[in-house]
């Protein structure tokens, strides 16, 4: 029997990036705000600190900071014909677990969208023609335009102290920036990071193809940085760290490092972890969400009554509870008809690695998001007139690390163990250089989430399964994209080079990205979107869901930004419309 | 989690109570209700336990002997030097059987179990623990039967390339262990146990960092980054500092 709790105005599910930021925004309106989190408490001083931070295996090769498949999983198959199985343990993408969530070990890739991706479906219909988009690639327009959520975008910038240098500020194109990104209202908080010797070798060599190479736009400090919120973080120290580890020198954005020092210290506002929300309790009309159910670290259960609860766990959790909660219609990708686990999509990656004789790279002297970008091949930056395909990405010099169990590079043609491959590993360690192309995926009827009719958790609820995989749409595009890498790789005038393209089905093994998005997705129709603009269930309008389950398709950039800004977007319009006249905020 | 972990995440826990009272008043030690304060509490961490180094804990001798003579074919000592085996790798693989990797504690390890394909990832039933013992049993038997009565690390060094190259091609069939996974699993832990912190028993004098120019678990290289292609000749730092730090007698 749940024990009932006093009621809150606004619960959190989760609380990583978003629901530091719902938490932050709504109490200072002076709401009575509840996070509850499935993982437990950590910091910078006890968890990550400085002094044993810089290990690989621990956090990496174990796992120690990530959702742990024995609580919890998914399971997956490539198409409707399989049955899934269990993801037994992590391998394409590393969702965390805990407060601060993946947000504590994400690279801090801080990108903005285009303007032309959030009207994905009416820019390339418009352009290229109704044929340009297939019958089964499900894309749609987002609701919210690149204009929209600009204000948010820039908040959650100056929040992080994002380092980099603006390419369109108010529409006037600026020198060493992206030329082709939306306008921005004003430069970044800080200058871009000093830049080490691999990407500006890439660098130079794009600039020679007649590229416009730019700094990767980076959550690591590239010096001292106040935040609008009185938090402080410290120059990066480029110990090569980021990804899959949490930061010991305070030196990247995260909801510890920037928001929950302030939020803490609020008397409106409580966390409890280690504590599993598994449901949201309607009423009877099935209309109006009046509580969510939770199970502590002994078992027992709560029921945590609230005005408004919004969801703010990572996108998967996020659809999943959904399902579990009978919140929207679920999809059948059969039919086509249904809205949750709609439109689930993943990013498409590649590489090409460089080798050289003479030069001394020191990939070790890296950062989470140290790097030259080239976009002139992502979204509709270029004429797609005959590939036979929509979409792109950027190709990246990024210098992210030079962990040895899991950076050294061997050149094609050398065996994976034993003498020969002892002494490549040797020679080229320090000489070699890697170019990764980051492409979008593109929605489609088939790719979707649900629940598993077999496969339980630990709590005895359904795990959730994922249908995926690549269609003719990401494979063209990233051979395009991996070709144009290539001739950037070439005119580095490296010794030799090795072109490592996707072939075949997506396998859930190898680690690509965390960057899953959809299922939820916004939208301006409730027959194709869960959600409307504001991040809105259409069928319960107290619920609100954050986080990359609102993209109707996945652009070719990391989700990071986009995620920050919808946040602040959607507690914009809880604060000034919602609080004032409780229910939907568009009329279906 | 190993279980020392979460020993420390209790006494870290008892130490960071805050807020207010009555709201932890009903909530049992492990969840926390936080509020009014950041969490913290002097001198706790949540840092790595080295492991002993003595012996071995989860290897048998017939093991043993089987996991020094492979991975020394997976990583062998040279002109160049120190291989796995020298480096310390076994000890390191039997500290990882032996602890919550071995017993794949953070794995989803319910039925029912399915082959599945290529894209779906390790289906085996078994542990790492029960694998590693399972396989080396097997691949010695097969080794019995093929080369005349000898175990694995009797052989030959091209003959134990020769089935380490089976294993790997699953041309070798395996009774009770599916021979690609286990070579799969043995050569990432050697990887693993050749390039990781001292610690945990591999990396041996940082002989795989040394090999290769890696300086360790540094954490501020700001001096070197506009160095660009300079050789640095940092020499590696473990977490544990370098031996030379420690003094000795």
């Amino acid at each position: 029997m749940a024990r009932k709790l006093p009621s809150a105005d606004v619960v959190l599910v989760g609380f990583g990036w978003t629901g530091a930021i719902l938490g932050q925004e709504l109490t200072d309106a002076g709401l009575q705000v509840v996070a509850i989190e499935r993982g437990s408490w950590r910091d910078t001083p006890t968890d990550f600190a400085v002094t044993f931070a810089q290990d690989e295996l621990r956090y990496y090769w174990r796992h120690a900071l990530f959702q742990q498949p024995a609580r919890e999983t998914l399971t997956f198959r490539n198409n409707a014909t399989e049955t899934a199985l269990p993801m037994r343990r992590l391998g394409s993408f590393l969702p965390g677990t805990g407060v601060g969530g993946a947000g504590i070990h994400w690279n801090g890739m801080t990108f903005r969208f285009l303007p032309s991706d959030f009207i994905a479906k009416s820019h390339n219909t418009e352009r290229y023609g109704a044929d340009a988009v297939p019958a089964d690639m499900t894309i749609q327009d987002w609701g919210v335009t690149y204009d929209e959520l600009e204000p948010y975008y820039d908040k959650f910038e100056y929040l992080c102290g994002i380092a980099g240098k603006a390419g369109n500020i108010k529409g006037k194109i600026q020198d060493g920036g992206n030329p082709f990104e939306g306008a921005r209202s004003r430069d970044y908080p800080t200058p871009p990071m000093d830049m080490v010797y691999g990407p500006t070798l890439f660098a130079n060599a794009a600039k020679e193809l007649g590229h416009r190479p730019f700094p990767g736009p980076s959550a690591n400090m590239s010096r001292a940085y106040t935040n609008p919120l009185g938090a402080q973080l410290a120059p990066c120290t480029y110990c090569g760290f980021c990804e899959k580890y949490g930061c010991g020198n305070y030196s990247k954005a995260s909801a510890q490092t920037t928001i929950l020092p302030v939020l803490l210290r609020k008397d409106n506002f409580e966390l409890r972890t280690e504590s599993e929300v598994t449901r949201v309790n309607l009423d009877a009309s099935g209309k109006r969400a009046v509580s969510v159910t939770y199970v502590d670290a002994q078992g027992q259960e709560y029921e945590q009554p609230g005005e408004l609860i919004i969801l703010c766990a990572y996108q998967l959790h996020n659809v999943r509870l959904l399902l579990l909660s009978g919140i929207g219609t679920p999809y059948d990708s059969a039919t086509g008809l249904g809205v949750v686990g709609r439109n689930y999509a993943y990013q498409i990656t590649s590489s090409v690695d460089v080798f050289f004789d003479d030069k001394i790279i020191n990939p070790f002297i890296g950062a989470g998001s140290l790097g030259m970008i080239v976009d002139e091949f992502n979204g509709d930056n270029f004429d797609h007139t005959g590939l036979g395909f929509i979409g792109g990405g950027y190709i990246a010099g990024w210098n992210t690390n030079g962990r040895p169990i899991e950076t050294h590079r061997t050149p094609q043609g050398v065996p994976r163990w034993g003498e020969k491959w002892k002494r490549a590993v040797a020679e080229n360690y320090l000489k070699s250089f890697s170019l990764a192309t980051h492409g979008a995926v593109m929605s489609h009827r088939a790719n979707a989430l649900d629940l598993d009719p077999t496969y339980r958790d630990i709590l005895g609820r359904p795990l959730m399964r994922m249908t995926f995989d690549f269609t003719d749409n990401e494979h063209r595009m990233s051979d395009y994209l991996t070709d144009r890498a290539a001739e950037i790789a070439k005119a580095m005038r490296p010794r030799e080079m090795k072109v490592t393209k996707r072939t075949g089905s997506y396998s859930i093994v190898p680690y690509q990205t965390t960057h899953n998005t959809g299922g939820a997705i916004m939208g301006t129709d409730p027959k194709s979107s869960a959600i409307n603009r504001y991040l809105q269930s259409w069928d319960v309008p107290n619920v609100f869901v954050m986080g990359s389950t609102a993209f109707p398709q996945n652009p070719g950039y990391n989700p990071t930004g986009t995620v920050g800004a919808l946040a602040y977007w959607a507690a914009d319009a809880i604060k000034t419309q919602y609080m004032k006249n409780p229910g939907p905020l568009v009329q279906a | 989690m190993a279980p020392h972990d979460i020993s420390r995440r209790n006494i870290l826990s008892a130490g960071l109570v805050v807020g207010s009272a009555s709201a932890l008043g009903h909530l049992p030690s492990e969840s926390k209700t936080i509020a009014g304060e950041m969490p913290w509490a002097p001198g706790v961490a949540n840092a790595p336990e080295p492991i002993t180094p003595d012996g071995y804990q989860f290897v048998s001798p017939d093991e043993a002997a089987f996991i020094d003579a492979a991975i020394s074919r997976l990583i062998p000592a040279d002109e160049l030097g120190a291989g796995a085996r020298e480096a310390g790798v076994a000890t390191f693989i039997d500290r990882q059987l032996a602890g919550s990797f071995g017993a794949a504690e953070t794995w989803y390890m319910q039925g029912p179990w399915g082959e599945g394909s290529k894209s779906q990832g390790y289906q085996t039933r078994l542990t790492p623990a029960q694998l590693y013992r399972a396989a080396i049993k097997a691949i010695d038997e097969h080794c019995h039967a093929t080369f005349s009565g000898k175990s694995f690390a009797e052989l030959a060094p091209a003959q134990q390339d020769q089935v380490l190259t089976g294993l790997e091609k699953g041309e070798i069939k395996l009774k009770s262990a599916e021979a690609v996974t286990f070579f799969e699993t043995l050569l990432q832990n050697t990887i693993e146990g050749f390039f990781s912190d001292p610690i945990y028993g591999g990396n041996r004098e940082m002989a795989g960092w040394k090999l290769i120019g890696f300086p360790g678990a540094r954490y501020d290289y700001r001096p070197y980054v506009a160095k660009h292609g300079e050789k640095l000749n940092l020499p590696p730092v473990g977490i544990k500092g370098r031996a030379e730090w420690t003094p000795r007698g």
